[in-house]
């Protein structure tokens, strides 16, 4: 429970520092934070695996592609433009909105303690058989999207001559 | 005494609505796209805590497909960021009109 409570106030924090901070720099650094205490819960949720990936791949790869861009882009500090507070206002109450509205629903659904996992749950051995057997089509079409996704990569960022 | 599974739900919820927040708020376009990974994190959080209250593995194995689709969904908006960049000198999501009717 303390385990909890420590990643709960780390990552609400961390990701409020994501989307209020202005230096682009200091968000992808609060961004790595959150993906961090993400991590954690995966592992107090019995996910083991997911939480190596989750560090390696989106802390380790997808922020430092985020830096690497704030870094060519060489950017101005981000001043809030003017004339769009009531818009501002208006996007607030919608999050609130949404954010009570998703939690009563969870609340108000039954809060059935779960059972003691397996030994091996969210081991490798385990995810993997289900991956390879179940979800083998969608695993291959994967494949496609990662290499569609390189190719628009590359085509998207050659400058053109 | 560990938390309840309820919890994270709960916690995936707030995080989710800063994310939604961020991409409502925010004119920067790599500050929004780093709320969209929020979004996306949020709801990995909360397809892992219900893989762990219904004690099947499924839930974890649709992370794996959220975390691709993330990871090819930044590489393609960074590199349409820094296309852009290259042309009209500015990241505010206010000033790229080019597909707006």
């Amino acid at each position: 429970m303390i385990l909890f409570w420590v990643v709960a106030v780390l990552s609400v924090a961390s990701a409020l520092t994501v989307v209020l901070h202005g230096n682009p720099v200091y968000c992808a650094l609060a961004l790595v934070m959150a993906l961090f205490q993400v991590a954690l819960m995966f592992v107090a949720l019995d996910a083991h695996l997911l939480a190596l990936l989750q560090v390696i791949v989106y802390a380790g790869a997808i922020v430092v592609l985020f830096l690497f861009v704030i870094m060519l882009l060489s950017l101005e500090p981000d001043v809030p433009s003017p004339g769009r507070y009531g818009m501002r206002a208006a996007a607030i109450t919608l999050t609130v909105v949404l954010g009570v509205e998703v939690g009563a629903a969870v609340l108000l659904s039954e809060p059935g303690s779960p059972d003691p996992p397996p030994l091996d749950f969210g081991s490798t051995r385990m995810v993997a058989e289900r991956l390879f057997t179940a979800h083998a089509l969608p695993f291959e079409l994967t494949s496609v999207l990662l290499l569609m996704a390189m190719v628009g990569a590359v085509v998207m960022a050659r400058r053109h001559t | 005494m560990e938390a309840p599974v309820d919890c994270y739900l709960v916690l995936a919820a707030i995080l989710f609505a800063i994310g939604a927040l961020g991409v409502v708020l925010r004119r920067n376009v790599i500050v929004i796209l780093m709320s969209v990974e929020l979004m996306l994190n949020a709801v990995n959080v909360t397809f892992v805590a219900l893989a762990r209250k219904a004690l099947a593995v499924d839930g974890q194995v649709i992370v794996f497909f959220v975390m691709t689709v993330a990871a090819a969904e930044v590489a393609i908006g960074l590199a349409i960021v820094l296309a852009n960049f290259t042309q009209r000198r500015t990241v505010n999501a206010d000033e790229i009109g080019l597909l707006r009717w």
